[in-house]
């Protein structure tokens, strides 16, 4: 059975505000963001049989949302958690486990309102094997492999400034971006060093907000909404949850793993793929990301985005809402990678690209721990 | 203080050497395969029967940061590394050099210990160019 194609996105939507939202809690922003996204197809909470939440757990959102659910997803793998709920939320309604999933984030990144504490157990891998030598969170981890990466493939300072420096010319185009004021590589050098080679404009935002996604069938979706987003291709895979344990410090085997699956699955080539968004929790993620799923050779991303394939105007835009370093990080990304991909191929994006029929969405949890890839279509594709 | 491994069951052994003074790796008695982190069976065959070999205690640099910012106890700038051991696995590690900003990735290490308190912690010092 192929599942290429028969379930659709109808509902997606983030929550009402972004930023700065001290007056919900994060279970209110998963909330939020639900309703938006069953507004956007017509559904109420009593339609939902399924639900997918990481953060919080999907008991906890049914349950405030008053749904009654056949089917219950709580996989949590960071910030790729969403991809994966696509992924077995396909599987699911294409198997006749439940008809329609609800897939849900929410999270009080900056304010801190009705989250849990995040601090590695002591007696975890992180605890034992990282913590004691004084990480600064994810700006000492995620990007550790970044200096064996500049010595092996001739990678400059200058390139990997030109990740947060061309987000930023997307984000201008995004009413909605946190950060939309213009920035040169002058500018990354100059901000805080973080934990050298990273500078503070190497890393994402941290906000609050939610976003939501409403997965059926492709027969129902058509009497859903005018234009179903749908999910032609998808992968998973994960390894080390410490740094330490990773197959390569210069590329992602997770990422490598997902996407193969993701494009195997959903039979489109790289030549097909009108947008991409690669999570952006750090300046170097896609770099690795676009070596990983296959768009450049090994060694070859950093040319590539000076070059301005990735920028406005180029031939493969990447992260057009402005990404994590500049769009909104909540802590969990990947639901807004995968928000801006619908509304890329649906065609409503604030800075959209010209004629998406096919966008690849790619998340990743942890420091390169887990990843997720989907391959999302229009209607042509299908 | 700078915190320390809490070690669990399948950990203790490695750590409690480490506190000693030694650094081990562990090795599968079936397959022979090194790995690390420390665990009580071997992740690339699925064997129950591994032990603790005694490390050469050099290797090579593959990889660090320079923490300009810290948790308390941590004074800027201090560095983290990554270090291929010279049996293979890759460890985590407080790099030490005279002077951070000169080191450059691929140079030979050699393992040391930092004392915290009754633990020890492990340690990277680059190795003097001969």
């Amino acid at each position: 059975m192929s599942l290429r194609g028969a379930v659709a996105i109808v509902g997606a939507a983030e929550s009402t505000d972004l930023g700065r939202i001290p007056d919900k809690s994060a279970l209110e922003l998963h909330a939020d963001a639900a309703l938006n996204a069953l507004a956007d197809c017509g559904l109420t909470p009593a339609d939902v049989d399924g639900v997918a939440s990481a953060g919080e757990m999907p008991v906890d959102v049914a349950d405030y949302l008053g749904i009654v659910p056949e089917y219950l997803d709580g996989t949590n793998v960071g910030g790729s958690s969403f991809m994966l709920h696509v992924r077995h939320a396909m599987a699911a309604i294409a198997s006749g486990l439940c008809e329609t999933v609800l897939v849900t984030h929410g999270e009080s990144g900056r304010s801190r309102v009705g989250m849990v504490p995040w601090m590695p157990a002591p007696q975890s891998l992180m605890g034992q094997l990282e913590v004691p030598y004084g990480p600064v969170g994810a700006p000492s981890l995620f990007p550790i492999g970044v200096r064996q990466y500049m010595a092996r493939y001739g990678m400059t300072r200058e390139q990997l400034a030109l990740v947060p420096v061309i987000q930023r010319e997307w984000a201008a185009l995004n009413p909605r971006a946190k950060l939309r004021d213009p920035i040169t590589v002058e500018d990354v050098f100059a901000s805080p060093v973080i934990a050298d080679p990273v500078h503070l404009l190497h890393c994402c935002l941290v906000t609050d907000g939610g976003g939501a996604l409403v997965l059926t069938s492709a027969e129902r979706a058509k009497d859903l909404h005018p234009s179903p987003v749908y999910v032609l291709g998808a992968g998973e895979s994960s390894e080390s949850s410490v740094v330490s344990g990773l197959e390569s410090l210069t590329s992602s085997r997770a990422i490598r793993m997902g996407g193969e699956r993701a494009f195997a699955q959903s039979g489109i080539r790289h030549d097909d793929v009108d947008h991409l968004m690669i999570y952006d929790a750090f300046a170097h993620v896609p770099i690795y990301g676009l070596e990983d799923l296959g768009f450049v050779g090994r060694g070859e991303a950093p040319a590539f985005i000076e070059d301005r394939n990735t920028a406005p105007g180029g031939r493969l835009p990447l992260n057009t809402n402005g990404g994590g370093l500049s769009y909104t990080h909540t802590g969990m990304y990947g639901m807004f990678a995968i928000q801006e991909s619908v509304r890329q191929v649906r065609g409503i994006a604030p800075a959209q690209v010209h004629g998406v029929d096919v966008s690849v969405a790619t998340g990743v949890g942890g420091m390169f721990m887990s990843s997720g890839t989907l391959v999302l279509g229009s209607a042509a594709t299908v | 203080m700078k915190p320390v491994a809490q070690p669990t069951p399948d950990t203790r052994e490695w750590f409690a050497l480490i506190d000693e003074g030694r650094l081990t790796v562990p090795r599968c008695l079936e397959c022979r395969a090194f790995f690390l982190y420390p665990r009580s069976f071997c992740p690339r065959c699925g064997h129950r029967d591994v032990e603790l070999v005694d490390a050469a205690g050099t290797g090579t640099l593959l990889s660090f940061v320079i923490n300009h910012r810290g948790p308390e106890g941590f004074e800027p700038p201090y560095a983290l590394a990554i270090v291929e051991l010279a049996e293979g696995p890759h460890l985590m590690g407080a790099l030490r050099a005279p002077d951070l900003e000169a080191v450059a990735v691929n140079t030979p290490v050699r393992v040391a210990f930092e004392q915290r308190g009754e633990r020890r912690v492990v340690c990277f010092d680059v190795e003097e160019a001969a």
